[in-house]
């Protein structure tokens, strides 16, 4: 019988075998496909984590995890809930994460290099390694971009035009990520689905995420133009008029009210009429569209957010011939011309910068458990959209708009403010009302561009009133204001002074 | 014993010493995986259930002496095997489940006094012989129980729990022991008559039709078990070790052929004509469609393997709970995922070495009904394990059953350390290694009693 049960020995030999080669399998040769299969085991590993807060400037807490007793360990808490929604994004059951969250997932969990553990010691005492992320934005500028916004859709995007540090970036329009980091999936999934089908879709983050017609704020970028590729100078006059005949077409661009606008460069400017703008257009052609490139229109721009910024929209290149009224509107903001907020502000800033644009962040520093700075986010410069000279002539340009031209309602006393009105005609609705500025215009601090949509008030139907200098300039006015005085710390944030001290 | 004497007090010490030193080391690695899963600080696990894990280990001593007291000549490796099982069963199974782990503590101890208990009242295996028909009886009764109307009860789609005085008890882990008692020793009586092949099937030899009743009982009764009971894994684990048992007992490799014909037969009709056979094979095949489905547990424990990978995310830092079942059916995908495959190849050795140790048992017995025995008893184990494991890791078709000493259940581990204590009883009564035994009766001389009698009576095959 041994023999036998010899054989009978193998034979299970054998069988164990095959168990250790379909091991093999699925745990060596399979393993990474088996990973990306299972969207389960990624979130539970991502959530059973401690994670990092986020602050603003100030050192507010934007996000924060807590201890539970559940199988995810901690919870992600939004204490300024809706005033950061579109920054801090969510970190949920139900979905990818977004924001802030998602770009700086790695310094959140502390999985960066830079942020593991430094000993065993710090393994045995238990000690978390994950990061603190200190946003750029200041939380009193979010309130101050909020509070006039006053419930109206709209966006405020404020940048340090000199480092590319984003103050303020809030739409409305927002969202609480909190219950959408709640544990129950279902009512995470819940959360989510009421925000996603509120019609006014609030986690959409119209800043960076949308495009609407720059209107007027948009004769920055053909003014500019014009004076870079030598075209016009402030001094050079063109026809008062009320209207612009347009070449291959029997339509006209009218001036905004049907008014009598005309005169120099500086003139026009100060005044904004279209006539000027749309004629510069048709002298400009396809030197318009070098211009708008190297503003970035058209181009991914950098921010460190999820999703990614939307590429801005001018006409295409080539088309002029064909396509002349096109370029007509393409001066005044008009007809092909589609941006977004944030990428008003970064012309802005250019003009703030002797023209360089500097990447946008919205975070500053990145910190670890024991408040040391491991990364800091330096100023880089993105690209240059005029030379130096060309944003000096602008500047005054737009000095002129605020101190006695339509952005006037933007003027804040003690400091001079250099800004442009925008008031955009848009298919379906009273236009969008536009204001971009920055301050001060000697040494600027700030560059803001303030949307709000259809003038704030879709029902009134607007009319004359509802323009960019009576709507946005007083936004506008308001993030300044706050973002011309230093931040006050917020209490008890542990070294969070330090950082945002210098930003000014 | 007999033995004893003539091997030397120095032998039995020595293998008695080597069995509590491995036993020791046994304790040291529990405490060692139970105290890296506290530190894991990943699981519902506290210090709490740290005095039940010392209970059970120092249970382990108890039995480790009550095998010096019975059993002396024994294998010195089986019970630290068990017990290593045991114990990364329990570590397991408490970072799955801490309430479940405590009731494991409790059965483990029932489980070690049936193992003292098997020792101390069965002193000479042989004497099972006699009781044969009893042994069947009880056997089949309790197999069969589930399937009476009011008694049997059905967990997660299988009926095989019987719920007697407020217990759940399954049935069919204790019937398997009993039955492979009753299948050696009537295997052995009718061997002989058994193993004549009066036909031929092309170059397939085939027994006299007469014969084949047992062989069509127990297909029978497999088939009753996997229609009425839903029990595929029991089935086919009786089945196996039924058809192997045979093989050993009557040297035609026929009846491994017509066997496994059966079972093929069997299979097919199942899959056609039953659902939840039919169902099983679908998830086997491709359970990727039904990964939200029927195939959610299989897929899950395929997650589970894969995110494990090399060298696992380490005791109590993965994510098993998210298998149904983890800590019975499933327990192996949790250690794949924890320990890696180093861990999970390292599970599959520790039974291939339990399962090498049961055949040596049975290779140096001597008389046939012992060798037959032992043979069948480990088949049980290696049988099963490949059964569970093989489903887990989708090598074949899903069948619910327990792995052994590992899964959290009663009635398995009570099972299992009767198995252990009866495979003990044989490697006792075998005395020493074999090269001892093959010089024994010269040295001997004068025959020792009735062992020595019974081995000049039938002789080894």
């Amino acid at each position: 019988m041994n023999a036998r049960i010899r054989r009978i020995g193998f034979a299970l030999l054998s069988l164990f075998l095959v168990l250790a080669g379909q091991l093999t399998y699925l745990q060596i040769v399979e393993a990474d496909d088996l990973a990306r299969k299972d969207p389960a085991r990624a979130i539970l590993k991502t959530y059973a984590e401690a994670r990092g807060p986020i602050l603003t400037a100030e050192g507010e807490v934007v996000a924060r995890s807590v201890p539970t007793g559940d199988e995810f360990r901690f919870r992600r808490l939004y204490p300024l809930h809706s005033l950061f929604g579109h920054v801090s994004g969510r970190f949920s059951l139900s979905g990818e994460p977004t924001g802030v969250e998602a770009v700086y997932n790695s310094a959140l969990a502390g999985t960066r290099e830079d942020l593991r553990y430094r000993s065993l010691g710090d393994l045995l005492i238990g000690k978390e390694h994950t990061g603190t992320v200190v946003l750029s934005i200041r939380a009193d500028a979010q309130r101050a971009a909020r509070d006039a916004l006053a419930g109206r859709r709209g966006s405020v995007v404020a940048l340090d035009p000199k480092t590319g540090e984003v103050l303020a970036l809030y739409s409305e329009p927002s969202y609480d990520p909190e219950p959408l980091s709640d544990h129950d999936a279902g009512a995470a999934r819940r959360a989510f689905d009421t925000f996603n089908s509120d019609p006014a879709n609030p986690m959409l983050p119209r800043a960076w995420r949308e495009v609407y017609a720059p209107g007027s704020t948009f004769k920055i970028v053909t003014a500019a133009s014009a004076i870079e590729q030598g075209v016009a100078d402030p001094e050079r006059d063109f026809p008062v008029l009320t209207e612009l005949e347009l070449p291959l077409t029997d339509r006209v661009l009218r001036n905004f009210g049907g008014s009598r606008c005309g005169g120099t460069l500086a003139e026009s400017f100060r005044r904004s009429c279209n006539t000027t703008f749309g004629q510069l257009g048709l002298d400009l052609g396809e030197k318009l569209i070098t211009t708008l490139d190297a503003f970035g229109i058209g181009e991914d721009v950098p921010l460190d957010l999820l999703p990614a910024p939307v590429a801005s929209l001018g006409p295409e290149p080539g088309t002029f011939k064909a396509e002349q009224p096109t370029f007509a509107f393409a001066g005044i903001g008009q007809g092909d011309v589609a941006v977004t907020p944030l990428q008003m502000a970064l012309v802005t800033s250019a003009i703030a910068n002797d023209g360089v644009i500097m990447a946008p962040h919205v975070v500053q520093e990145i910190r670890d458990v024991d408040g040391v700075v491991v990364d800091r986010m330096g100023p880089e410069a993105w690209r240059r959209a005029v030379s130096s000279a060309t944003a000096a002539t602008v500047r005054d340009l737009m000095v002129s708009v605020v101190a006695s031209g339509t952005g006037t309602r933007a003027q804040i006393s003690g400091v001079t403010v250099a800004g442009k009105t925008g008031t955009a005609q848009a298919p379906g609705g009273p236009p969008h009302t536009w204001f971009v500025a920055f301050a001060p215009a000697e040494d600027p601090q700030v560059a803001i561009a303030v949307l709000v949509e259809r003038g704030g008030d879709p029902a009134a139907g607007a009319g004359d009133d509802a323009t960019g200098g009576r709507v946005a300039a007083p936004v506008a006015k308001a993030v300044m204001e706050v973002l011309l005085k230093p931040p006050t710390p917020a209490a008890g944030a542990e070294g969070a002074s330090g950082g945002s001290g210098d930003d000014g | 014993m007999t033995a004893t004497g003539t091997l030397g007090p120095a032998f039995t010490t020595r293998r008695r010493f080597d069995e509590l030193l491995l036993l020791v080391l046994v304790g040291v690695l529990a405490a060692g995986g139970y105290a890296l899963t506290l530190l894991s600080e990943r699981t519902a696990l506290t210090g709490s259930l740290a005095p039940r894990l010392g209970a059970v280990m120092t249970l382990f001593l108890a039995a480790h002496l009550a095998v010096r007291r019975f059993a002396p000549e024994a294998d010195a490796t089986l019970l630290p095997l068990a017990a290593l099982l045991d114990g990364i069963g329990f570590i397991f199974v408490a970072r799955l489940d801490p309430e479940l782990a405590a009731a494991q503590t409790v059965w483990t101890g029932v489980g070690i006094s049936v193992f003292i208990l098997t020792l101390a009242i069965v002193k000479q295996a042989r004497s099972l012989e006699r009781y044969r028909y009893t042994f069947a009886l009880l056997g089949i009764v309790t197999l069969l129980l589930p399937a009476v109307p009011g008694l049997g009860r059905e967990v997660n789609g299988a009926r095989l729990w019987v719920r007697v005085a407020g217990l759940n008890f399954q049935p069919a882990e204790v019937a398997k022991v009993v039955l492979v008692v009753f299948f050696a020793a009537y295997l052995i009586e009718k061997r002989e008559v058994l193993a004549v092949m009066t036909r031929r099937l092309g170059r397939l030899p085939l027994p006299d039709p007469r014969h084949l009743g047992p062989l069509l009982l127990a297909w029978g009764v497999s088939l009753v078990i996997m229609v009425q009971e839903k029990d595929l894994g029991s089935s086919l684990l009786f089945f196996a070790v039924f058809a192997v048992m045979l093989y050993l007992a009557t040297g035609r490799g026929a009846y491994l052929v017509i066997a496994g014909l059966m079972f093929v037969t069997g299979a097919t009709v199942a899959y056609r004509v039953f659902d939840h056979v039919a169902a099983r094979v679908t998830t086997w095949l491709d359970p990727w469609p039904l990964a939200q489905g029927l195939g959610f547990q299989l897929v899950q424990a395929l997650y589970a393997f894969g995110s494990g990978g090399f060298a696992g995310t380490g005791f109590g830092l993965g994510h098993p709970d998210q298998i149904p079942n983890a800590a019975t059916d499933f327990v192996f995908a949790a250690i794949g995922e924890e320990l890696g495959i180093l861990g999970a190849v390292a599970v599959l050795a520790v039974y291939l070495l339990f399962v090498g140790s049961g055949f040596r048992v049975a290779l140096r017995a001597e008389r046939p009904f012992l060798k037959l025995l032992a043979a069948g008893l480990t088949t049980i184990v290696g049988v099963q394990t490949f059964i569970i494991l093989g489903g887990v890791t989708r090598v074949i078709p899903l069948t619910g059953i327990t792995l052994p000493f590992i899964s959290y259940g009663g009635s398995s581990l009570v099972a299992n350390f009767a198995l252990l204590a009866l495979l003990l009883r044989v490697s006792d009564e075998s005395g020493g290694d074999e090269t001892v035994i093959g010089q024994l009766p010269a040295q001997v001389g004068a025959p020792a009693g009735a062992q020595a009698g019974g081995r000049a009576g039938r002789g080894a095959s």
